[in-house]
């Protein structure tokens, strides 16, 4: 699904990213977590090819094909899926209408056909429930005046009407209450196939109580310094990430 | 004739003809200003004295103020001075050129309609084509059916022209009595040389049954350079008048210069939807009309209302400042409006809200966009009188900038002068986040319908206040607008 090759990239012209192999089958449940600064945020960010993160050396193929020369909208329609750390309000914007657009947009990427107004709705009811948000948020303008909650169910929603093939989660946990982390967690388990893979940011390991991963890494400084499986992430919520970084540096200079 | 404007100058080095010239194609007076152009003007349109009074008394007016150069130059907009002895101020309207099929249309044009959603038979009519028989048919009667309809119910609804001929008295009673002859620069133009527009009556407690609209007078629809309009709302009637056409026109008259009085008496209602899209000019700024307009409306009664909305998204120039004079106790004016600017288009447009009556209220919602290297600028009056006791104003104006090199301004102007008002100002500039435009992207929506659903989120609050078909095709004009103007 995805292959990430001595991944090297910036955020504007601060060099982040310094050197990330990775590999993600259909499927796979890969979680990342590191310290703040890591570079946690601007991979995603990479991945999804927001304007201002450029790749300095490496390569990424997304389903075997080469991301760099693909524009943000023709990445999110061949599949992949980010969800905001934190999901910006569009003033005017009714809810409801966007995710149509988005969804058809994507729909006929796919070369399937554009659901109208009746169609888009019943399954936007259906889709909602599972993430337990109430109706009106949908004729709502988008994410204004939601609660912290309610805008990251919101981004769940979204991914659960577009399907995507590799969903990135983006701290999707912060801010959120036990309850209504479950239930964002909820939603996003029942997205869990065979076909699918995700890719999960987070700084603490709580979420992956609900979200259960393959495999774990840890990014410091910009490089997985650590990879192992779901017990990793158990271990890091108990030392903390301070021997992690550490042992990276004296590897670094060895 | 360093100072003249070199567009004006090749528009009408292009058409200058000696004296009348009356063949199928134009007629038209040869250029510059003066009693005898009025005159003929007035003559041609075999106008009573009195009209010709008015605009001989509004020419002398103009002449003192060209002569002393009063042309107004407070407002944030940039122009090459006007040679105004060099504008052509008679020019009947002229049959466009008739083509035989769309193929011989500017294909540019063709694909702007097709954005806009314009039907095949009104993409023909928009561009000269030869409309089909049963399409003229149709549309003939289709005119008569409303006439008939309008009559029945005791309205008016014709060209100024024709009202001057079979309704003197209200046009004499009403012209001139919300925007005197003298009251600015290009209104006193207008009045002196004004060719035509529309004018419309509703009677007593009647409410109109349908949207008035110069769509409709399709006939007369040939917009002149110096327009006059006149809408009257008698005792507890009600209308709504659409003005202007959603596709852009490629008119080639430079300068407009326009008036538009609205009255309103006791307990009636006027609103005056206007959709402007005038040509823009290119790119570069080449071209493009000049958009200089006066519009007021009088709510004379006790109770009486009216609301201004406007789209303005074309024009080189636009300078408008649609108004309301409150003088009825209890009465209401509203102005909701959207302009932008893209390329290297100019707007100073806003309004004016004169609170003389007691418990009079008013609203205004000002959306300004600006794009490319475009520049605009809210100006806009509120003005309590000494007498207008528990007065309420509110006012909202917001901008959004799209990319770094336009500009936007606010200018709001307050006098109050009776301590019982209450008046509310709130301002907000804003650009178009790049958050949110990579939101949008990320959920696959290309980088034009990503801006283009920002804007019309931006403009939701005045939208929404234009009638339902005209907002559609005001969504899609704001797109079209903007494009090319991101990336």
């Amino acid at each position: 699904m995805l292959e990430i090759k001595q991944l090297h990239a910036n955020a504007g012209d601060t060099p982040i990213i310094r050197g990330i192999d990775l590999s993600i089958k259909a499927g796979e449940i890969h979680a990342i977590m590191g310290p703040n600064g890591s570079g946690k945020s601007t991979l995603s960010n990479v991945l999804a090819g927001k304007p201002g993160y450029e790749v300095t050396s490496g390569e990424i193929l997304f389903k075997g094909r080469d991301l760099s020369e693909m524009e943000p909208e023709v990445r999110a329609r061949e599949g992949i899926f980010l969800a905001f750390q934190y999901p910006v309000e569009i003033p005017g914007v009714n809810n409801s209408y966007f995710l149509k657009a988005s969804l058809n947009a994507i729909r006929e990427h796919r070369g399937e056909p554009t659901l109208d107004a009746m169609d888009f709705l019943a399954l936007a009811k259906e889709k909602m429930s599972h993430v337990e948000m109430p109706s009106d948020l949908m004729n709502r303008s988008i994410n204004e005046g939601f609660s912290g909650g309610e805008k990251k169910r919101n981004e769940v929603l979204q991914m659960l009407l577009l399907e995507p093939a590799l969903c990135i989660l983006d701290e999707t946990d912060s801010g959120l209450d036990i309850d209504a982390l479950r239930v964002v967690a909820g939603g996003v388990n029942l997205l869990r196939s065979p076909e699918r893979s995700m890719l999960i940011i987070t700084h603490y390991q709580r979420l992956l109580d609900y979200i259960v991963p393959d495999y774990v890494h840890v990014l410091a400084d910009g490089r997985i310094v650590r990879s192992g499986g779901k017990e990793l992430a158990l271990e890091l919520d108990q030392k903390g990430y301070g021997w992690i970084e550490e042992q990276a540096r004296t590897e670094g200079h060895e | 004739m360093a100072n003249s404007n070199p567009d004006i100058e090749k528009l009408t080095g292009e058409e200058y003809k000696y004296g009348f010239v009356t063949d199928i194609e134009a007629e038209q007076l040869p250029p510059g200003l003066d009693e005898t152009v009025v005159r003929t003007i007035s003559a041609k349109k075999e106008e009573p004295e009195w009209l010709l009074d008015f605009r001989l008394k509004a020419l002398a007016r103009f002449l003192e103020m060209l002569e002393a150069k009063q042309e107004p130059t407070w407002a944030m907009v940039d122009y090459s001075p006007i040679d105004y002895q060099n504008v052509i101020y008679y020019s009947a309207p002229k049959p466009k050129p008739e083509l035989e099929s769309l193929d011989e249309v500017d294909p540019e044009l063709l694909r702007t309609y097709e954005k806009l959603g314009i039907s095949l038979q009104e993409q023909k009519r928009l561009t000269g084509v030869k409309v089909a028989v049963d399409a003229v048919f149709d549309s003939v009667s289709v005119a008569t059916t409303f006439k008939e309809e309008l009559e029945k119910q005791g309205i008016i609804f014709c060209s100024f022209s024709d009202a001057v001929q079979n309704h003197p008295a209200l046009v004499k009673r009403y012209l001139g009595s919300v925007v005197p002859y003298s009251d600015n620069f290009f209104a006193t133009l207008n009045s002196a040389v004004f060719s035509d527009g529309s004018f419309a009556y509703i009677p007593r407690g009647v409410h109109c049954p349908m949207e008035l609209s110069t769509y409709f007078r399709i006939n007369s629809a040939g917009t002149g350079q110096f327009e006059r309009t006149l809408l009257v709302a008698d005792e507890g009637a009600s209308v709504s008048y659409l003005e202007g056409c959603t596709a852009p026109m490629r008119d080639e008259n430079q300068l407009h210069a326009a008036v538009v009085e609205l009255v309103a008496l006791d307990d009636a209602s006027i609103k005056y939807s206007t959709v402007q899209n005038w040509y823009p000019g290119d790119k570069n700024g080449v071209g493009g009309i000049y958009n200089f307009v006066t519009k007021r409306g009088a709510c004379r009664g006790r109770r009486s209302k009216i609301s201004w909305t406007q789209v303005e998204t074309g024009s080189a120039i636009t300078w408008k400042y649609p108004s309301c004079i409150l003088q009825g106790d209890e009465s209401v004016g509203e102005f909701y409006s959207v302009a932008m600017t893209n390329n290297a288009q100019q707007a100073d447009t806003g309004t004016k809200m004169i609170h003389i009556g007691k418990n009079t209220r008013s609203t205004i919602i000002s959306k300004g966009i600006s794009a490319g290297r475009g520049q605009q600028s809210y100006r806009g009056l509120v003005r309590i009188g000494p007498k207008a006791r528990e007065a309420r104003n509110y006012s909202q104006c917001d901008s959004l900038l799209i990319g770094d090199e336009c500009g936007a301004h606010t200018f709001p102007y307050l006098e109050v002068k009776n301590a019982t008002a209450t008046v509310e100002h709130e301002a907000t500039t804003s650009k178009i986040g790049d958050e949110q435009l990579f939101f949008c992207r990320q959920r696959g929506l290309s980088e034009e319908d990503a801006v283009s659903m920002i804007v019309n989120g931006f403009c939701k609050e005045v939208l929404r206040e234009l009638p339902m078909e005209f907002a559609v095709e005001a969504q899609n004009l704001l797109a079209v607008s903007l494009e090319g103007s991101v990336g």
